[in-house]
């Protein structure tokens, strides 16, 4: 199963097996990651799964469409980044094995 | 020991181990599923084939791996607070040394002659919702008594199954209780294009039919033929359990901002709480998820001894046909609604300003950018002006900043 490695705002890492299919952020979800709250449950209503992709990895995961709900929201969110993305609209992937976000101090 | 396994409960015990709880958890289900996700009841669950697993919260594997012990269908009776204990309806009676409370709320009845029809339901759990599910075939005739989200949501739902759907409101507008007056012509002006018909100040008399519903005799005489129903009209606070033992309660069980009831023992958090909100210097009880998160975090800290999550922004969503409304905040006082965007271009938003010109909510259809800064300015007390609120080459993050 595909791994990714969660790094809360302090450093600790967390590497969870998220199976093909399900979010970036269900994974954390699942595996009680702190600093994912995922308010809405995956509806890309609240901007509280904001993660920064390891640059390594933001070819592969690629940038919300201009115009998007989820950039209109990441416009928004506080401490936003250009490798900001809302996991919860990363679905996972054998391709993406290995994936590494990083979470911002808060989620909002 | 938490009793109630919905989303407040649930995330109180996932917030515990997150904070290092080290003892024991026992979460008291009252239905036979793991705590999962009520908002897509009247949505996609509906719609859709999704299956009960990604309906979950969070998967069976979670409450192993954090040693939480789930316990299904276990109906709690009593708190007997003296002796830290409950009591089951099975008779069996299990100690706590803390105890929170996520008892949720209960949907409101409607004790009309005819309310024990067969095929007239009302929705708070997945069963109820696999219940309606199974009503909704095309060609059916849905009769939905109240224009409240639920309602209005369900009626999207069944529209788009093919139902042939009617909404009664007692009141003269729909989601009068929750929506602003702009943001309610816009829903009864999409609900009425796609086909869903509107009767408001429908005052209904009697549910009638011969074993199962065949139609809703109003208050006029006029009869609204059907052959299902879905009663939508708001839901109590579930705190009958706390009430009788003795904990404070107004419209809900009585919690400071650190979910603590007036027993030193006893948290409770979600639907069935009235808590204080620091923004507005006023109290309220919510029915919202992110409400139940919120308050889950406030006890879980509170229990952990860590500092409590700063005040947060009130906030909801829905979802009806191709609309996305998010609000942010809650309107207390307010003098002056400004509409930005354009309703007729199924994109815009009121902010509800109180009287020196706060930001207490904004109201936001399809137009998210707007509500993350509706947002921000409800939490920093913004006061822009509201000619350059309405004006939309004004920018969002210059009003806000």
């Amino acid at each position: 199963m595909p791994k990714v490695t969660y790094v809360e705002f302090n450093g600790t890492n967390h590497v969870a097996d998220v199976p093909v299919g399900t979010s970036v952020m269900r994974g954390a979800v699942d595996n009680n990651i702190p600093g994912i709250d995922a308010d809405c449950g995956g509806e890309c209503a609240c901007a509280t799964c904001h993660v920064y992709v390891d640059a390594a990895w933001l070819p592969k995961v690629g940038t919300p469409a201009p115009g998007s709900q989820e950039a209109s929201m990441l416009s928004f969110a506080a401490l936003a980044e250009p490798n900001s993305r809302l996991s919860c609209q990363i679905s996972m992937t054998d391709e993406l094995d290995g994936l590494l976000v990083r979470m911002p101090e808060g989620q909002h | 020991m938490i009793v109630g396994a919905g989303h407040a409960g649930g995330s109180a015990a996932a917030f515990l181990r997150q904070y290092g709880w080290k003892g024991p958890i026992t979460l008291m289900g009252a239905e036979p599923v793991l705590p999962y996700q009520r908002p897509p009841l009247s949505k996609t669950w509906l719609t859709g084939d999704g299956d009960l697993a990604s309906l979950l919260l969070r998967s069976a594997d979670f409450y192993r791996t954090n040693s939480i012990v789930w316990r299904a269908d276990a109906e709690v009776m009593a708190i007997d607070r003296s002796g830290r204990a409950i009591a089951l309806a099975s008779g069996e009676r299990v100690d706590y040394d803390q105890l929170i409370l996520a008892l949720g709320s209960v949907v409101r009845a409607l004790p009309l002659p005819g309310h024990d029809l067969r095929n007239i339901v009302t929705l708070r759990t997945v069963a109820d919702a696999d219940r309606l599910k199974t009503l909704l075939s095309p060609g059916v005739r849905l009769a939905i008594v109240g224009a409240g989200y639920i309602g209005l949501e369900i009626a999207a739902s069944a529209r788009s199954l093919g139902a042939d759907v009617i909404v009664l409101e007692r009141e003269g507008r729909v989601l009068p209780r929750v929506a602003s007056e702009p943001l309610s012509a816009f829903f009864q002006e999409r609900h009425s294009a796609a086909g869903v018909r509107i009767m408001l100040n429908a005052s209904l008399e009697a549910f009638e039919g011969d074993g199962a519903i065949a139609g809703i005799r109003l208050r006029d005489g006029t009869v609204i033929a059907c052959n299902a129903a879905l009663v939508g009209i708001g839901a109590a606070p579930n705190d009958a359990l706390a009430r009788s033992a003795g904990l404070t309660c107004l419209n809900g069980i009585v919690v400071n901002q650190a979910a603590r009831t007036s027993d030193p023992l006893i948290h409770a958090v979600g639907d069935c709480t009235y808590r204080p909100l620091p923004l507005y210097q006023q109290s309220a009880r919510l029915e919202s998820v992110p409400n139940a998160l919120e308050q889950a975090k406030q006890a879980a800290a509170d229990l952990c001894g860590r500092a409590p999550p700063s005040p947060e922004v009130p906030w909801f969503w829905s979802d009806q046909f191709d609309i996305r409304l998010q609000i942010a905040g809650l309107p207390f006082d307010v003098a002056e609604l400004v509409i930005r965007g354009d309703p007729s271009a199924n994109s815009f938003a009121i902010f509800h300003l109180s009287a020196d010109g706060t930001v207490q909510a904004v109201e936001a259809v399809n137009a998210p950018a707007e509500f993350m800064a509706g947002r921000i300015m409800v939490a920093r007390r913004r006061r822009p002006l509201a000619a350059q609120l309405r004006d939309v080459s004004c920018s969002l993050k210059e009003l806000a900043g």
